[in-house]
């Protein structure tokens, strides 16, 4: 098992704060549209530098989506910011119609994904929003795992032309994806090799799934580990080369197994690979008050879950 | 500098062809807005041929032009008949309304590429949320052209246009030109009954907003209120037209009932229609 080593951790949502201000330094037609979340998001250091090319849209997320649709005309490229929740399930028809149906080029940016948001609870923790966002034709989704490669997917998206939904969260993750690493969307990353089982995380699971990998490896099992940044458009050939060769699959996600990354692989599987594949993700359930490694504990997202399910795949092989 | 710029009798002239355009689009599919677009029929017009700076080699970013969007886009009839006489496409193509494979969707869009819709409407109460940030990004672009949007009074039930009101105040958003369209009336009857709007001049008054009033069946009232309107942009207020219409308007037995909201005329009731909007720039 390859060893990742970090100086520091940080929070994904300033991974795009710092990728935003960089944005606004090198690309004219970025703007940031934010509704009353500013500091949560880390825009501010954004509109600071580029008060001209912030709006603060107030509590008001649908006039958002439309004011971001509208931007692209006349080539502007937004860059919405607000929690997971109110960029999604709030905003559903507006990003179908003016954004998706209407191929605008806006990017629907969101944090306090998942549990991890701890402990303002279920009204707040969405875990639907990767399959609302992966149902929308034409949508591209993307849920980088740490602080660089949120920074650098934040950058990578402004050159890509058309919707994209760029989740992260609140809580602070080992930084480990190397400062220059390139992000390629829908390019999934191989972290580990492995021979035993394929682990596909994404997000904050990432880097559960590698201590599940070490966990593992003292126990002899051999797990190769990849890192699916992008839910949509899919890294099909990936991930179907890895399980070729290992024969059996876990998914890791903090969202609802129904229109989650395992979702997405199950699909994948059942047309291309019918193998099995075991499901570490929140099964039909709402989140709740705690603090974010209690609720990851409690939800079963964590290396532990991630184990188990290597274990109970590998005996269905 | 509109490309047109018809004088009073000449818009109406085209009126009279865009009604025809109307009746027998939705004639031909038997579904679709007659109502709405009826009552919006001289108000498309005078902006497509008189009022508005706009190109009909579509450009998508519509730099340099002023731009118009439909918020309440079920009146899709009207304006693709205005577009089609304004040489966005071939008049030709409006018999294809709402029909397989046409660029002239039920609900007007993007997505099939039809010159002159810069997004997609429908689903309501989204248009003057669009129209405001496509009159930011001329302001960033420092593009002195302005913004047209139309809602229509039931429309304005939405939340979202609420949001958008307060925001374009905020923000001092004084190059955009909204109207509604108040005909009074909405799918299951009168507005009055359905959800009172009460007094709309001053709700949007106490939002910011500079309220004009206009009779929009009426060219010889709508125009000049359209110019004032444009006279006071630019001057950190948003602009919102109340234009009066009726539903229907031209054909006697559709006016002023919510029941041709969004019902198609028979084949005799075509007839009749017909002969009440004179064919003055060839049926297509």
């Amino acid at each position: 098992m390859k060893d990742f080593p970090y100086t520091e951790s940080k929070d994904t949502r300033s991974g795009f704060g710092a990728g935003l201000l960089e944005l606004g330094r090198t690309n004219p037609n970025v703007v940031g549209l934010c509704a009353d979340l500013t500091g949560s998001l880390k825009m501010d250091a954004f509109q600071k530098e580029f008060p001209e090319r912030f709006f603060q849209v107030g509590i008001a997320e649908a006039n958002m989506i439309g004011l971001a649709a509208g931007m692209t005309i006349g080539g502007k490229i937004p860059f919405t910011g607000t929690f997971a929740n109110f960029s999604t399930g709030r905003v559903y028809d507006q990003i179908r119609q003016s954004v998706a149906y209407s191929g605008k080029n806006v990017k629907i940016c969101a944090s306090h994904a998942g549990l991890t948001l701890g402990e303002d609870g279920a009204t707040h923790q969405i875990l639907e929003d990767l399959g609302m966002m992966k149902m929308l034709p034409h949508m591209t989704v993307i849920n980088p795992c740490d602080f660089n490669q949120t920074k650098a997917a934040t950058i990578a998206i402004a050159e890509h032309e058309g919707p994209v939904y760029l989740r992260f969260g609140r809580p602070v993750v080992p930084n480990f994806t190397p400062a220059d690493q390139k992000f390629e969307i829908g390019k999934a990353v191989v972290l580990n090799e492995g021979k035993d089982v394929s682990i596909f995380a994404t997000g904050h699971l990432v880097w559960k799934a590698i201590l599940a990998g070490k966990l593992l490896a003292e126990q002899g099992i051999d797990a190769e580990i990849i890192n699916i940044h992008t839910i949509k458009p899919l890294d099909e050939e990936a991930i179907l080369k890895s399980v070729s060769k290992t024969r059996c699959v876990v998914s890791a996600e903090e969202h609802q197994f129904n229109g989650g990354l395992g979702d997405s692989i199950a699909q994948l599987l059942a047309r291309k690979m019918p193998l099995p594949l075991e499901m570490v993700g929140v099964n039909d359930s709402f989140g709740e008050s705690g603090t974010p490694d209690q609720l990851m504990e409690k939800y079963g997202l964590n290396e532990n879950a991630i184990v188990e399910a290597v274990k109970t795949v590998m005996a269905r092989k | 500098m509109n490309p047109f710029n018809k004088n009073v009798d000449e818009l109406n002239q085209m009126a009279s062809q865009v009604r025809r355009d109307i009746l027998r689009m939705v004639h031909a599919v038997n579904s679709g807005h007659p109502g709405g677009s009826l009552g919006c029929t001289e108000f498309l017009v005078t902006l497509y041929f008189k009022v508005m700076d706009h190109n009909p080699k579509f450009d998508m970013d519509g730099v340099g032009e002023d731009l118009f969007f439909l918020s309440n886009g079920h009146i899709s009839p009207v304006w693709y008949s205005v577009l089609a006489r304004s040489g966005y496409f071939d008049v030709k193509e409006l018999a294809t309304f709402r029909k397989l494979n046409s660029r002239l969707q039920g609900h007007p869009a993007t997505h099939e590429h039809l010159p002159g819709i810069r997004i997609a409407s429908g689903s309501l109460g989204q248009g003057l949320s669009a129209a405001l940030g496509a009159a930011q990004a001329k302001k960033l672009n420092n593009d002195d052209k302005l913004v047209y949007v139309l809602m229509g009074d039931g429309e304005i039930e939405e939340g979202q246009v609420w949001e958008a009101a307060m925001y374009a105040h905020h923000h001092k958003v004084d190059n955009l030109i909204a109207t509604i369209d108040v005909n009074g009336q909405q799918i299951d009857g009168p507005t009055d009954a359905v959800m009172s709007l009460g007094n709309l001049r001053a709700k949007w008054e106490a939002f910011g907003w500079k309220v004009l009033e206009t009779q929009g069946n009426n060219i010889d009232e709508l125009l000049p209120t359209l110019e004032e309107a444009k006279s006071l942009t630019v001057q950190g207020q948003p602009i919102m037209i109340l234009m009066h219409t009726e539903m229907g308007y031209g054909i006697d037995f559709m006016m002023g009932s919510h029941k041709w909201h969004g019902v198609a005329p028979n084949d005799a009731q075509l007839q009749q229609a017909l002969l009440q909007a004179a064919e003055t720039a060839g049926d297509y």
